[in-house]
């Protein structure tokens, strides 16, 4: 009997702020202070990553390569994912300002190097919350997407995924063939914590740096600056009441927000 | 050079999200082109058309346009994708993949969430769960985005005396390699989220499913939406769909009522935009009170029956 041959999957994961951090907006509106704040995988990479390690249990990945885009600083985000069963990983080298766009063709490329037939990654980063990345790679690749992923299933006779996907009118089931692009929502994992083995054995694993421009060439059509950044509009402080009948009155005739 | 506003609809109808996407629209300052895919769409066109300040609907009916895939999406666009300078569509779970979608075949950096168009390549953005918002200049042959619908006031539906010219177009080709196979949540009956002038949300507090009803219950009295915080969700006790916060639904209701809910910034950047803001907990420390407008802190089980029957006594006289 032979079996079927498996999936090698590459996981793209981004190195952010902790997302338990309330970021501020630097004194001269340059842009966000994020200076000296403990920085941490995004939540949903981290989760993309820990069903790729399921999957590959499983049977349904042979390898999985993770891949981050960014400054020598990310690294440690790297030896994380090698840590959670990472098999390999590459940082590519990029500038500071890196648009979503980018990112996906620097993703497509690696890809194509790599000869991968999956991707996994976060529907979304928490830094600048595009939410764009998996489409725009999908896109690019001519990869059927699946975005939002709450549930995974494998059917390896047909090497199509089977996947729930959160959608504002709930939950819908779709089928994926492969090779695909998925994208984690929050529900689809809890990811494991890192045992100290874990983390040892990590590093011996390889780890590639590679500048962006010998992996490829960015094609970006549209120039986008920023100008200035700004905190929310603060709202005013509000007022405690003592009772039910205190919060109607002063929500119909101070507020006027009921009739 | 045009605007193209992808419509979505539900039930028939246009949604209440696209209705705000064309006020964002109408600052662009171009002619608006409103694009109706679906199956069977042909009434929600023709009503599209007597949209004011809408000066065509493109329409176009294929079976594989019931539940839109971005690739039959770029692919349907593909012949005019020339015509139009700015491409929009609602921050929805649908809008946020078929604008990206759609970019990267182009070369473009797509905006997602646009709240604010200071004017026609300048724009705002939140970042950080909206806790830095970001004005960026924008230059390019093909300008696309998603609208966060709350930020701009949907456009009265009134009926416009000369109707946009309504075209009908072939679908493309079917090139999606994904099928939808079925919705696995019942169709909700409850009051669509977005839209909603009073939103009732409930978090880990409410402790059960079964006591979202008690929510359901006082939401009915009051012509209510229900929402969730995400530890709502993840326990199970209602469904992702009614997750409010960075990573869910986006609301700006005028009454907002927080019961239960902590308030943990992911969840505070889902409901900033709202009028006035309620919180009911039982712990005076929770960081919901620092940005409500009023705040009660008692148990949850004992307010809601009160405030239900207040309301009910209220509604008598």
């Amino acid at each position: 009997m032979t079996s079927q041959p498996t999936l090698k999957c590459i996981v793209a994961v981004k190195r952010v702020v902790d997302p338990n951090i309330k970021v501020q907006v630097k004194a001269d509106q340059s842009g966000p202070d994020i200076e000296h704040l403990k920085m941490a995988m995004n939540p949903f990479d981290e989760i993309a990553l820990q069903e790729a390690v399921n999957l590959k249990e499983k049977g349904c990945i042979q390898e999985i390569i993770a891949v981050t885009m960014g400054s020598l600083a990310c690294q440690d985000i790297l030896r994380a994912a090698l840590a959670r069963g990472a098999d390999s990983a590459w940082l590519i080298e990029t500038p500071e300002v890196f648009p979503a766009l980018a990112a996906a063709q620097c993703l497509q490329a690696l890809v194509i190097k790599e000869q991968a037939d999956l991707v996994f990654l976060g529907k979304q980063a928490i830094d600048d919350d595009c939410h764009q990345t998996a489409a725009m790679l999908a896109s690019l690749l001519e990869w059927p997407l699946a975005d939002a992923v709450s549930e995974v299933q494998w059917f390896s006779d047909r090497r199509e995924f089977e996947v729930t996907v959160e959608t504002d009118q709930g939950l819908e089931l779709w089928c994926l063939a492969t090779p695909c692009v998925l994208a984690a929502d929050l529900r689809l994992n809890i990811p494991a914590f890192l045992s100290l083995p874990q983390i040892i054995k990590a590093k011996t694993k390889p780890l590639t740096i590679l500048p962006i421009a010998e992996l490829v060439s960015l094609n970006l059509k549209t120039a986008v600056t920023l100008l200035q950044v700004e905190p929310p509009l603060r709202r005013k402080a509000g007022v405690l009441v003592g009772s039910v009948a205190e919060l109607l009155d002063k929500l119909r005739n101070e507020a006027k927000v009921l009739p | 050079m045009k605007t193209l506003v992808v419509a979505e609809h539900l039930n028939g109808q246009l949604t209440a999200a696209t209705l705000s996407v064309i006020r964002a629209a109408l600052e662009l300052k171009q002619e608006i082109v409103i694009l109706v895919l679906g199956h069977g769409c042909e009434p929600i066109a023709k009503e599209a058309a007597l949209l004011r300040g809408v000066t065509q609907v493109w329409w176009s009916d294929a079976v594989y346009y019931q539940h839109l895939t971005p690739a039959d999406f770029a692919e349907f666009i593909k012949p005019y994708q020339n015509e139009f300078h700015y491409v929009l569509a609602s921050a929805s779970s649908l809008g946020k993949t078929l604008i990206p979608f759609l970019a990267a075949k182009l070369s473009a950096s797509p905006l997602a969430e646009v709240l604010k168009i200071v004017d026609p390549h300048t724009f705002v953005r939140g970042l950080y769960a909206g806790h830095v918002l970001a004005t960026l200049s924008v230059t390019g042959s093909a300008i696309l985005m998603t609208v966060q619908h709350t930020a701009f006031e949907p456009i009265d539906v009134e009926t416009h005396a000369s109707p946009a010219l309504l075209v009908q177009k072939t679908p493309g080709p079917a090139v999606a390699k994904s099928r939808f196979m079925l919705l696995k949540s019942t169709p909700s009956t409850r009051p669509e989220l977005a839209s909603a002038k009073v939103v009732l949300s409930g978090g880990r507090g409410l402790q059960s499913a079964d006591h979202f009803k008690l929510l359901d219950d006082l939401a009915l009295k009051l012509g209510a939406a229900v929402g969730a915080s995400r530890a709502a969700v993840d326990a199970g006790f209602i469904g992702n769909e009614y997750q409010i916060g960075q990573t869910g639904k986006v609301v700006a209701p005028n009454l907002y009522m927080a019961f239960g809910i902590s308030g943990a910034i992911q969840h505070i950047a889902g409901i900033l935009g709202s009028k006035v803001i309620v919180a009911i907990n039982k712990d005076k420390e929770a960081p919901i009170f620092e940005v409500a407008d009023y705040g009660l802190v008692a148990d949850l089980f004992e307010v809601i029956p009160e405030l239900s029957q207040a309301l009910e006594q209220g509604n008598k006289r």
